[in-house]
């Protein structure tokens, strides 16, 4: 049995989250790779010919990519687990997002003139409790997890493709709320500081030593990105795997057959919603923590979409996949930046791609929309398993070699 | 009263640019279960080839509208036979998202094309307007309503008498069955998108006359997206009917609520279709006019 890692014998051996030593030495590997790419460390992709070091503003980069990939999952549990399109998620990554700035953030105030008085009083532009990252992080999850309480309602009312529309008008109508609540939110085009990472007085946004060892900020950021998102992604893989994984998937294939069977419909579709937003809330409220600032403007469709795009370009329905289209999209930009620095030959490959917003044919961020679009319509077309899809291909493979079927 | 009247006025011109929208929509669920999202894109696009030749080559604006629907009908065309036509027999929810790509993409073309600042339409139209029992009545919003009125009866003596519309219905009533009476399914589909793209050109063409075109036409064509659902996403009278409750209650609400609703804030109007979409869909979840679905297990 031993040498048959595709050879499944039982049901608990089928639903195992490693399913053979092999991919608990892998994922050793790869978790040894994190921390020492955390660390600054330098890997070797091919010894000798690339190296690959989180150096610079990759790091933070990486940092971004961590936290994107927990709101990604949470995508993925209720488009890709229980297979109802939302568009909405914006919606919750904005209440998490402001519910941990206004806990955690600082107050924001202003010396302003007493009409009445003549005297200069303190008003306050923004609140802010500046309580620990213990409180505002659970807080940030459960404030959005309770809008997704709120909407799961109407979620299991409609069927299908209505709510699409409906978890689109979510994100205007949260558009809109987040800028006309400048108080807690600061307004459009100013915002406000966002939840300062303070762990029990343990500070993640500042340099110091850990243990002994010296760690930037954005290091400590990283290891607080990659120790979360660990622990979500098998929280997530744990829902999957169990009976409400389980039922959920009956109602992704085929909703009124799944009742048929005694799956409760409502409560299924209210706890993919809920525990959707909740880790959709946690990632709002760490991507922003991690920048330091937020706007109200954010939150709009094109961040929906963006959201979208990682959970189909990465994989539907998997956890690892959800975490390879997060990195994949949040490093995006620096790869077409990439991209349009090539020569080839001295020939400008790329030239139609320009670094000031009105030269050449596209400039970067519209390099970037084009990107993201085309991805989508790509995979959707050649390969609807995503990246996830092509690794498990490329696996395949090897795993057949030398026989390719 | 006069206020109330100008409210109406201004959203019976605003339905006009929704059911044109929203009937391309509704026309390409019909035929092929696919909601597209890009129409949007569609709208800047078609509004673009339009300004293009009507300003930049100085052309009769009417033969700019020949000139641009042909390229409208085109792109839709090329898009349905690129994109959606391997995404045949897949999942509803897959090709919805394609559709939202789609809309991604070519919004960055049609707005690269355009560059950053408001371009003129060129139209006959201008701002002028017409005063009427005290209303300002813009002769744009005359030609919108008179337009609607010409396409609306056009398509439906489309679908009514000729052979091909007579093959969309058919296709709408049930796909295989018409397949094997011998009905091209795949010129239809082509047809549904060429039909669609032309519709929006329509809307961006009317949204951009008078003031001028730009990015902010997308952000009023998504508009569309909860009238289709108010009226029923395959019913061509609830695209209209939709239209019309909609952006009437939005005008109302732009009237009015800054006066005696301020606590919504700023812009609260933008919201209203999505409002009213909500209300429609607690009560009917299938819109107005939707066919209710009736599923085998």
């Amino acid at each position: 049995m031993r040498l048959r890692p595709g050879l499944v014998a039982d049901y608990r051996s089928d639903v195992a989250i490693f399913r053979s030593n092999v991919q608990r030495f892998w994922f050793a590997v790869l978790m040894v790779a994190v921390v020492v790419l955390g660390l600054g460390g330098t890997l070797p992709l091919i010894p000798g010919l690339v190296d690959f070091s989180l150096s610079g503003d990759l790091l933070l980069i990486a940092v971004s990519a961590a936290f994107a990939s927990i709101g990604a999952i949470g995508l993925n549990i209720v488009t890709g687990f229980a297979g109802q399109v939302s568009l909405g998620h914006a919606f919750f990554l904005g209440v998490g997002a402001f519910t941990g700035a206004v806990l955690g953030g600082t107050e924001v105030t202003r010396q302003v003139v007493d009409l009445s008085t003549g005297q200069f009083v303190e008003r306050t532009l923004v609140v802010g409790y500046r309580l620990d990252l213990i409180i505002w992080l659970p807080a940030a999850g459960l404030a959005a997890a309770l809008m997704g309480l709120i909407v799961a309602p109407v979620a299991f009312r409609l069927r299908g493709l209505y709510l699409a529309f409906v978890t689109l008008g979510l994100v205007f109508i949260g558009d809109h709320v987040f800028r006309e609540a400048s108080i807690l939110t600061g307004g459009v085009g100013v915002g406000r500081p966002a939840g300062v990472p303070s762990l029990l007085g343990f500070r993640f946004d500042q340099d110091g030593d850990v243990f002994g060892v010296f760690l930037q900020k954005e290091q400590k950021l990283f290891f607080l990105g990659v120790a979360l998102l660990v622990v979500l992604g098998f929280v997530a893989r744990n829902l999957a795997r169990s009976r409400v994984g389980r039922a959920l998937a009956a109602i992704r294939d085929r909703d009124i057959a799944a009742e048929m069977m005694g799956i409760p419909l409502a409560r299924y579709k209210m706890i993919a919603f809920v525990v959707s937003s909740f880790y959709a809330g946690v990632a709002g409220a760490l991507l922003y923590s991690a920048i330091g600032h937020l706007e109200p403007g954010t939150f709009n469709l094109l961040l929906s979409i963006e959201f979208i795009a990682m959970v189909l370009i990465g994989g539907v329905s998997t956890v690892s996949g959800s975490i390879m289209g997060a990195v994949f999209i949040t490093f995006l930009p620096k790869m077409v930046k990439w991209l349009a620095g090539i020569s080839l030959f001295g020939f400008d490959v790329f030239g139609f791609i320009s670094d000031s917003p009105s030269g050449g044919f596209v400039n970067l961020p519209q390099m970037e929309l084009l990107l993201f679009g085309g991805l989508i319509v790509l995979f959707l077309i050649l390969e609807p398993l995503g990246l996830y899809g092509i690794w498990i291909r490329i696996r395949n493979y090897f795993k057949a070699w030398p026989f390719s079927y | 009263m006069t206020q109330f009247l100008q409210a109406l006025v201004n959203g019976v011109s605003l339905a006009g640019i929704y059911a044109l929208v929203a009937l391309g929509f509704v026309i390409i669920y019909k035929s092929m279960q696919v909601l597209n999202f890009a129409q949007p894109a569609l709208l800047l696009l078609g509004g673009y080839w339009v300004l293009y030749f009507a300003t930049i080559w100085d052309l009769p604006f009417g033969i700019a509208i020949l000139i641009g629907a042909a390229l409208a009908a085109l792109t839709g065309v090329i898009v349905e036979r690129t994109t959606l036509r391997p995404m045949v027999g897949k999942p509803v929810f897959a090709v919805a998202i394609l559709t939202i790509g789609l809309n991604t993409v070519i919004t960055v073309i049609a707005l690269d094309l355009m560059g950053v600042e408001t371009r003129q339409m060129g139209d006959p139209w201008g701002l002028k307007f017409v005063q009427f029992a005290g209303l300002n009545i813009a002769h744009r919003q005359i030609a919108v309503i008179v337009t609607v009125v010409l396409l609306v009866s056009l398509l439906l003596a489309f679908f009514k008498f000729s052979r091909m519309g007579l093959a969309m219905r058919a296709t709408a009533f049930d796909q295989e069955v018409a397949l094997t009476q011998g009905v091209s399914v795949s010129t239809v589909f082509a047809m549904s998108w060429a039909i669609a793209a032309v519709l929006a050109m329509f809307g961006g063409v009317f949204l951009g006359s008078g003031i001028g075109l730009d990015r902010s036409a997308a952000v009023v064509a998504l508009k569309a997206l909860p009238v289709v659902v108010v009226g029923g996403l395959d019913s061509i009278a609830g695209a209209i009917v939709g239209a019309l409750m909609v952006a009437v209650a939005e005008t109302l609400a732009a009237t009015y609520q800054p006066q005696y609703a301020t606590f919504l804030g700023k812009g609260f109007s933008q919201l209203v279709p999505y409002v009213v979409m909500f209300i429609v869909l607690l009560f009917r979840p299938y819109g107005l006019f939707g066919t209710k679905e009736i599923e085998r297990v």
